[in-house]
């Protein structure tokens, strides 16, 4: 199955270039930013970009190509000496959803962070887009790191550039909620790493692959995965650990909070896949499961009731976000069910990272659009929406799109995803899944209903917009909100991606 | 008992000490001197696991002492933002606190 099992050192496959490209396009594009200076980092990105959207799309036809993962062996030096990059299914199909959001981002973030003219270079523009890029390039290395430690120090790069984007404005209450969300990130960040040392003291290698050959149920193991999967925890904001959430991304500018919630949770979330499927999928007890999947229960019931009882627009989206953190955490039981039943976990798997592409799709579009709301009304108060339905039909028409994906309605892609995750609930037998999944669908389908209702009122005296919105921002939002709400038709597709170069421990002994 | 448990007790003694601080104390500074009490116990046990794992006369595993280099990196550089963070909130408010100052509540919240 794997070579570095086999005792052949591994080697860089054909493709694996386009790894390290990967890493330091957004590298160079950071380092560019930084040397050019204000005005030139807005450009660096607008180039950067659209040349990582090309690159996801070859990396992903390769893959397809080849169907196996991806390897780039650095300096030539194999597992456990050196360190490979490696792109599975799973990498390939987040580096193409980073790419593509933070590319739509970019397009919207154009007329909020651009260099005041003829005065001195402002701070936030330059820094947006230099973090902007930063977040990139971390997300980039948390998808396609192959060790432990390598996705450590990527997944604290990417606390170093979530954490400013929160502050960018630099008022007393995004402050705080920047060192508040600093605070639990360097708290998940510490434990990740004491687990880190417990594995290597025990197996001596932090190589995924290697690792998962040699982990076996024993304290030392378990420890470190309590522990590593607790810091996770921490860093995605799953219930009971969100409290840092709706604070510091209700309280960005609109792009950042896009960003933020859409992307930045799910680089840890990423590393729970890959610490649970991947390193670990022999000592991860059903309990363990079932106690994450409660967690993830918890947080959709307690993140959906408390976003319908919000006033705020924005802090409602936030309060949604804790809520769709915790539809990623059913898939971890569902696969062990399936495992144990010997059969493929794919469902699930892709059932999970389904959900967190089409919640990161639709969650982008929700938060620019509440931006839009906010730049045209002065304020996101729910209970003052009325007129925005003539005022900003696109963006309201996106909102409503995204809130569909969100509740899970065909063809959208939470309804593909949760579709997988329900079916395979009923497979194996764990009903109390569906339970949740669809009083949670419920409540999320009351608030978007509020929501666009209350946007829906006509108002008779025309209110004059505080700022017209210039229609491509509107069509950006929109175009991200279709894909979310068109994400379905993936089912359609020949070849399920996610699965490629996946190890398939039951699958492969049939056949 | 050995030195190389003693060492190992006390890195794990530092990492409780420092999570009871970093969950209990109110104050961001004392939370942030709390993690960096729980980062010199970690690095302190990879130095454990380097010694442990020292083979073919080797005074110790090379790995754990490039893992600890690039931790003490990553750990200053998030020490260092969050005071950067501190300091900020420090100017803008006056104090350094977490907690939400009633005037700044949202009126509508």
């Amino acid at each position: 199955m794997n070579g570095a099992m086999a005792g052949i050192p591994e080697a860089t496959t054909a493709g694996g270039f386009l790894l390290v490209l990967m890493l330091v396009l957004p590298v160079l594009g950071v380092l560019a930013a930084l040397v050019l200076g204000g005005r030139h980092a807005r450009r660096v990105a607008m180039l950067a970009l659209p040349l990582g959207l090309v690159l996801a799309v070859m990396l992903g036809a390769e893959l397809v190509q080849s169907g196996q993962k991806l390897v780039y062996v650095l300096g030539g030096w194999s597992p456990p000496l050196g360190i490979a990059l490696r792109a599975d299914g799973l990498s390939a199909v987040m580096l193409l959803t980073t790419a593509l959001i933070l590319l739509a981002v970019a397009v919207y973030g154009q007329a909020d962070f651009r260099m005041p003219e003829g005065a001195a270079d402002a701070r936030a523009p330059f820094m947006f887009w230099t973090l902007l890029l930063a977040v990139w390039g971390s997300l980039n290395a948390v998808f396609l790191a192959g060790d432990l430690f390598t996705l450590y120090v990527a997944l604290e790069l990417l606390t170093f550039a979530g954490v400013p984007l929160v502050c960018l404005d630099g008022r007393p209450e995004t402050l705080q909620a920047a060192l508040r969300y600093l605070l639990f990130a360097l708290l998940g960040s510490v434990l990740y790493m004491l687990g880190a040392v417990l594995l290597y003291g025990a197996y001596g290698t932090l190589d995924i692959a290697l690792l998962a050959g040699r982990v076996r149920p024993e304290p030392a193991a378990f420890a470190a995965a309590a522990l590593m999967t607790v810091g996770l925890l921490a860093k995605t904001a799953l219930f009971p650990l969100h409290l840092w959430l709706p604070p510091a991304h209700a309280g960005a500018p609109a792009a950042a909070s896009a960003v933020l919630s859409a992307l930045v949770v799910k680089g840890s979330f990423f590393l729970v896949i890959r610490l649970w499927l991947d390193v670990m999928p022999g000592i991860v007890t059903p309990v363990a499961g079932q106690l994450l999947a409660g967690l993830g229960a918890a947080a959709i019931i307690v993140g959906n009731l408390v976003a319908l009882r919000q006033t705020r627009l924005k802090l409602l989206i936030a309060y949604s976000t804790v809520a769709q953190i915790g539809y990623l955490f059913l898939m971890f039981p569902l696969a062990a069910g399936l495992s144990a039943m010997q059969l493929p976990n794919d469902p699930a798997v892709t059932g999970g990272l389904l959900q967190a592409v089409s919640h990161a799709t639709a969650k982008a579009a929700m938060f620019m659009g509440a931006g839009l709301i906010y730049a045209t009304l002065g304020h996101d108060r729910i209970a003052d929406l009325a007129g925005v339905g003539r005022q900003l039909p696109m963006t309201l028409l996106a909102f409503a799109l995204g809130g569909i994906s969100l509740v899970g309605l065909p063809p959208a892609g939470g309804f593909l995803a949760k579709w997988l995750l329900l079916s395979t609930a009923l497979t194996t037998g764990q009903w109390w899944w569906v339970v949740v999944m669809v009083a949670g669908g419920l409540l999320t389908s009351a608030y978007v209903f509020i929501v666009v209702m209350r946007a829906l009122v006509a108002v008779d005296a025309e209110n004059t917009p505080k700022m017209v919105v210039p229609r491509h921002r509107e069509a950006v939002v929109l175009a991200l909100a279709s894909l979310s709400f068109l994400l379905g038709l993936a089912a359609l597709l020949p070849v399920d991606i996610v699965q490629i170069g996946r190890p398939q421990p039951f699958a492969a002994g049939l056949r | 008992m050995s030195g190389l448990s003693l060492f190992g007790l006390c890195g794990s003694a530092l990492i409780g000490i420092g999570l009871y601080g970093l969950i209990v104390n109110p104050q961001p500074l004392r939370k942030i001197l709390a993690f960096n009490m729980i980062g010199s116990g970690v690095f302190l046990l990879f130095g454990v696991v380097a010694r442990r794992g020292a083979a073919l006369g080797m005074g110790g595993d090379p790995v754990p002492q490039a893992l600890v280099i690039t931790g003490i990196v990553v750990a200053f550089s998030a020490t260092a933002l969050a005071i950067a963070l501190l300091l900020r909130l420090h100017e803008a408010t006056g104090s350094a606190t977490l907690r939400a100052p009633d005037a700044e509540r949202q009126p509508d919240a």
